[in-house]
């Protein structure tokens, strides 16, 4: 019964993607069964790197019509008898960089005005990135670069590992790891009594902006300086806490104008000022340390209101008394 | 209405019915036994915390000892959940607390725990014996404490994968000098010192201690002192295993190890000193679980230790392996089923070590048991996974990571759609599969004609057109999860599959060509779908309909939209799609 009016659904919401105008399943099993309709676009392979649809549309699109026979279903690859086929598929497969270098933009040209070279492409590609979430930036630590096939920039999340997992040390940073010996056992437990680990690939701490509700996570080591931490705390919050006034007003209109810079963040004399928490659990202004320091006791940080300063340096002994709990161990 | 048996013979019978779909499909067969059956049921596992209200769950099954809750999908472990997404117990808590007062166990995942809900948890169950919080957050050692202060019967404290905020190590010493009964405890994720004193204590006294996974700031020098006085151990987690060892505390360390005679599980191991591993030879080849993969040391010392445990059941290790350790192993660990190697320098393209496709190829052959993998490396080729499919059709998971997106098959530079399409065809009963390297719609093809069992699908920069998603969602008859990010899946698929969605559990797709009209559409149509738009750039409705959205969570549910979402975050239910934009 069930089953029955879920199938229903389903159908209504076919005839509704049909009525417009659009791609039917029904007409994937006519494909099945019948003749390729000529008008048919969706069986198109496209080779595009992943973009939104419109512009993956006007992809170079190769006219290799999917057809759901028998022999290409079943591997053809490995299946002795089908070699034949995977073969004179091979041209259109072979998605060697090299290929997407060379060949695609000579194709743009000569085939057709509609395809995109590549190269406008991944320009799309970079501006789309750049709507992204700026932490695409911070987490990996690399600059956004233009994305080439043959060398990706790092993207967020990929590999897919967890945070803890690139921090993972990798002793001496030269690919292997050294054997250690009795000396340099010394200067490792000197690093070990900081729980971060500065000589690994990336710090990762989270920070939170006051008026924020999204975090954000930032790879100190991606800087060598309060500035350009600073600089990157603009970068990532900007938008969002623009973003955050427009949703509190009531209606939306493009307020890009209105994005103004964070700044004065390690003076005081900004609208915001940063402040970090150590392993300890104190919190304390950031720039009064050097940066080396900083980035050995930083544990999270927080960009709070300069207003709400004050109230800060007040709860702080609180802190300090259970700091020092601690440290009695 | 006359039944065979009366209901008290019944509900016995029910109660040897472990499995959570064998409890499902008996409460299908009648009205009666649906009402004998969620009388006693003991344990529930929610596998997405807005699937069902707790409300719900406690209506239907008024006495249960075990709750199991999921939150957050699965791509938050990679950073791709915008932090304050959702996921929060404490309305879970409530509820529980004010039905199960003998509830005895919570397993939480991807959840966000404040303090308030352990301090609940320590107040409310008198029974209370088992916490794990595994990838949780949004707690600190305070929460932790009250948890000790007060459950007198704890025997599993597991805090695996979770970010703690460190208020003091002393949550430790609150465990009340009357306490005996912790079993296991895992602290492996907690960033700062723990109170020494309090955790040797809490050791000695509890007799049936059988698991203790230490975190990296428990010196070596003081392992030794802690496993005399819990020598029935079975797994264990160093801290650091690094130090200036003078000779006699090396010798202490030998002989703590060697006195731990059932020991069937190591990890931890962080700043491993290849010269202190000598220590733990003797255990070896009564270990079935080798954690390694925090060990940084070369692949001759991985090499010699693993080479003494006969009888691995489970490895993870670095790729400081290498492909010749990993033959190593293949040749002596006869009994291995679970391989994980992760890679050293994530970032690092050129590769650092010599680990290829090779290695993994090389297990296949030697390890006939082996059935779970991930594998991180930097090439692939198809020949080798079609040997490794042939090789080991048993296989049941199988994660396969090239570090380098659209990574083509290094010999013949073609895409490794054949290779995943070997695999899928010959691992017959494959439930996991993640997939990586340059792929055409092809390998979705064979996904989708061939991984009848598959359950869970993960998907990164691969397929060409809607088509490929297509295939999948209308081939894969068992999937419950399918994670896509960074692939041309768009409108059309997604539509022509809406029914599909509701079979499974959930969709994530972030990076992909699904439209705001199509999520729309979708919510609208599907009212037991929640589709939850992820945009951080600001309300859809501010760009046309036709613009990609930034990330798409969708679930099925029958407790409609929730109440949490941040304002990054819309539901498309029939309101949104009726409004104008």
């Amino acid at each position: 019964m069930e089953r029955v009016s879920r199938n229903g659904e389903a159908s209504q919401l076919l005839d509704f993607v049909a009525k417009e105008g659009e791609w039917l399943m029904k007409r994937l099993q006519e494909q099945r069964r019948g003749p390729t309709p000529p008008e048919d676009k969706a069986l198109e392979l496209k080779l595009g790197p992943p973009g939104d649809e419109d512009q993956s549309k006007k992809d170079f699109t190769m006219n290799y019509k999917l057809e759901k026979d028998e022999s290409l279903l079943s591997l053809g690859y490995f299946n002795g008898g089908n070699q034949a086929q995977a073969q004179s598929l091979a041209p259109y497969l072979q998605l060697s960089p090299s290929i997407f270098r060379t060949q695609l933009p000579v194709l743009a040209k000569d085939k057709s005005s509609e395809t995109v070279d590549l190269q406008n492409n991944n320009d799309a590609a970079e501006k789309k990135r750049a709507f992204l979430p700026a932490s695409a930036a911070a987490t990996t630590a690399v600059p956004n670069s233009s994305q080439k096939r043959t060398a990706p920039a790092p993207v967020v999340g990929w590999p897919p590992l967890r945070t803890f997992r690139k921090n993972l040390t990798s002793s001496d940073g030269h690919g292997k790891p050294a054997p250690k010996t009795h000396q340099n056992m010394l200067s490792s437990k000197i690093v070990n009594e900081k729980p971060a680990e500065s000589s690994g690939k990336g710090l990762f701490v989270k920070m939170n902006m006051d008026g924020v509700p999204i975090g954000r996570k930032v790879d100190l080591n991606a800087y060598d300086s309060y500035e350009k931490l600073s600089a990157a705390v603009d970068e990532l919050f900007r938008g969002l806490l623009a973003a955050q006034r427009d949703s509190s007003g009531c209606d939306i209109k493009s307020t890009q104008e209105e994005e103004k810079p964070i700044t004065g963040l390690l003076d005081g004399r900004g609208e915001y000022t940063l402040v970090y928490e150590d392993y300890e659990g104190d919190r304390m202004l950031v720039g009064d340390v050097p940066w080396h320091m900083f980035i050995s006791t930083v544990k999270r940080l927080r960009v709070l209101k300069s207003s709400e300063i004050s109230v800060l340096t007040a709860g702080g002994q609180k802190q300090d008394k259970m700091s020092s709990d601690s440290a009695m161990q | 209405m006359a039944y065979s048996f009366p209901e008290e013979v019944l509900e016995h019978v029910f109660s040897f019915i472990g499995s959570d779909r064998d409890r499902n499909a008996v409460s299908l067969v009648c009205k009666s036994w649906y009402e004998i059956e969620r009388w006693c049921r003991r344990r529930v596992f929610v596998g997405n915390c807005y699937a069902v209200s707790p409300a719900a769950v406690v209506r239907r099954f008024p006495d249960v000892r075990s709750v199991e809750l999921k939150g957050k999908p699965h791509f938050a472990d990679f950073n791709l959940v915008p932090e304050g997404w959702g996921g929060y117990v404490s309305p879970w808590i409530t509820t529980l607390a004010r039905a199960y007062p003998w509830l005895e166990e919570i397993r939480l995942k991807r959840m966000v725990v404040t303090d308030e809900s352990l301090e609940l948890i320590a107040r409310s169950f008198k029974n209370f014996k088992v916490l794990v919080l595994s990838s949780c957050e949004g707690f600190s050692t305070d929460g932790l404490a009250a948890v000790a202060a007060n459950c007198r019967n704890l025997r599993e404290l597991d805090l695996r994968e979770s970010e703690v905020e460190d208020m003091s190590g002393h949550w430790l010493s609150h465990f009340p000098d009357s306490y005996t009964s912790l079993v296991s405890l895992n602290i492996s994720c907690l960033g700062s010192e723990v109170s020494f004193s309090a955790l040797e204590r809490l050791v000695s006294r509890c007799p049936d201690l059988r698991s203790l996974r230490l975190n990296r700031t428990v010196p070596l020098d003081r392992l030794a002192n802690l496993l005399r006085r819990a020598p029935q151990l079975a797994e264990l987690g160093t801290g650091v295993y690094s130090a200036e060892l003078r000779s006699d505390d090396f010798s202490n360390l030998v002989g703590a190890l060697a006195g731990c005679r059932e020991l069937r599980s190591l990890s931890g191991f962080w700043d491993v000193v290849p010269a202190y591993l000598p220590a733990v030879y003797p255990l070896c080849s009564g270990l079935t679980s080798l954690n390694l993969s925090y060990a940084t040391i070369q692949s001759s010392e991985l090499t010699k230790l693993i080479s003494q445990c006969h009888s691995l059941q489970r490895l993870w290790v670095l790729d400081y392996i290498e492909d010749s350790g990993l033959e190593a192993l293949a040749a002596c660990c006869k009994d291995l089923r679970e391989l994980r190697v992760f890679p050293s320098e994530p970032f690092n393209r050129e590769g650092n070590v010599s680990l290829t496709e090779q290695g993994l190829v090389s297990v296949s052959e030697g390890c006939s048991k082996l059935q779970s993998v991930l594998y991180f490396c930097r090439q692939m080729s198809n020949a080798a996974l079609l040997t490794i499919a042939r090789n080991r059709p048993n296989m049941t998971r199988f994660r396969l990571c090239i570090i380098e997106p659209r990574c083509p098959d290094y010999i013949t530079h073609e895409p490794l759609d054949t290779g995943f399409g070997a695999i899928v065809q010959h691992c017959k009963d494959l439930q996991r599969l993640s997939l990586s390297g340059l792929l055409t719609d092809r390998v979705f093809e064979y996904i989708g004609t061939y991984a009848k069992k598959l359950e869970m699908l993960s998907v990164a920069f691969a397929g060409d057109s809607d088509l490929g998603l297509h295939h999948v969602l209308s081939g894969c008859d068992s999937l419950r999860k399918l994670e896509i990010r960074d692939c041309p899946f768009g409108d059309k698929a997604l539509l022509a599959n809406a029914a599909k969605l509701e079979t499974m559990r959930s969709l994530w797709m972030s990076s992909c060509s699904v439209s705001f009209g199509a999520c729309k559409l979708l919510g609208q149509k599907m009212p037991r779908l929640n589709v939850e738009v992820i945009d951080e750039r600001g309300h859809p409705d501010s760009r046309p309909e036709s613009c990609p959205v930034e990330k798409l969570y969708i679930y099925r549910t029958v407790a409609g939209p929730r109440f949490d979402m941040p304002d990054f975050v819309w539901t498309m239910d029939e309101d949104s799609a009726l409004r104008p934009s």
